[in-house]
């Protein structure tokens, strides 16, 4: 038993050490964004930096990794203090700003893989062309179908080029299906575990 | 011809095709694409005047709200 603890603990140990040394780029801090970036700092990732423009509303409290206390804050704001009181190691760079592909290059450069977490299909439209001109090396995690609840089994990632797609890929917001915490936190917390997967075997 | 869509093997009776040709056979109506041909973006206004060729990898990326 106490070979099998000293195990899991050098193994934990090389894990927060190679995630230590990682950047990870989060554009959009809603539901997708707010919940990977909390589960990636959880485990001890070096360096965060989210783009978001909004703030915090009470609708949002339903699925996004904020409080009631801090609706009204800017929602980088609010996820970069949450995720200090989760483990104040972890760097992390907002930026208030509605992203466009310049801004896009800009900011995201330098990041080991960058996540795409937008609402809008018109913003995931643009940040996969974006990466596909500027970034063609870099991994974008994306995040498609997450709409609704149940059907846990559909949730799946699949792999072109470099984009690693996590989501239904058919389960669009409505007015039947809204956005609820269960199931988009699995497909946040799917782009947070597929981003580590490719930073650990890197 | 036979190209890898969206990882797949497909084949298609057609010798010369474009993007927009692939699109209507595959009946893919969806507003919000992004499409790649072997990695390189091809854009909208593309889409009728790039031919893909045998044994190309096709992406098309069908986008949906939600996050």
């Amino acid at each position: 038993m106490f070979r099998k603890a000293q195990y899991q603990a050098i193994l934990e140990e090389t894990i927060r050490n190679t995630l230590k040394a990682k950047c990870v780029g989060i554009a959009g801090a809603g539901g997708l964004g707010s919940n990977c970036a909390v589960a990636l700092a959880r485990i001890g990732i070096g360096k965060l930096i989210i783009a978001d423009f909004d703030v915090v509303s009470v609708g949002n409290l339903n699925r996004q990794y904020y409080f009631l206390d801090q609706v009204g804050m800017y929602k980088v704001d609010a996820l970069k203090e949450n995720i200090r009181r989760i483990d104040p190691a972890v760097l992390v760079e907002v930026h208030n700003i509605r992203l466009d592909p310049d801004a896009m290059v800009r900011i995201f450069v330098a990041c080991d893989v960058l996540v795409e977490a937008f609402d809008l299909a018109e913003m995931k439209q643009m940040i996969a062309e974006t990466a596909a001109i500027h970034f063609p090396g870099k991994p974008l995690v994306m995040g498609l179908g997450m709409a609704g609840w149940g059907n846990s089994n559909d949730m799946r990632v699949t792999y072109q080029e470099n984009l690693i797609i996590c989501g239904d890929g058919i389960s669009e917001i409505s007015n039947d299906m809204p956005p609820l915490a269960p199931r988009v936190g699995i497909c946040a917390n799917m782009q947070a575990n597929e981003t580590i997967n490719y930073l650990l075997i890197e | 011809m036979n190209i890898t869509l969206n990882n797949n093997l497909e084949s298609f009776d057609e010798a010369r095709m474009t993007v927009l040709d692939l699109l209507r056979i595959k009946n893919f109506t969806f507003k919000m694409l992004v499409v790649k041909i072997n990695g390189n973006l091809v854009r909208k206004e593309d889409y009728d005047s790039t031919f893909i060729s045998d044994s190309d990898h096709v992406t098309v990326l069908h986008l949906i709200s939600g996050g």
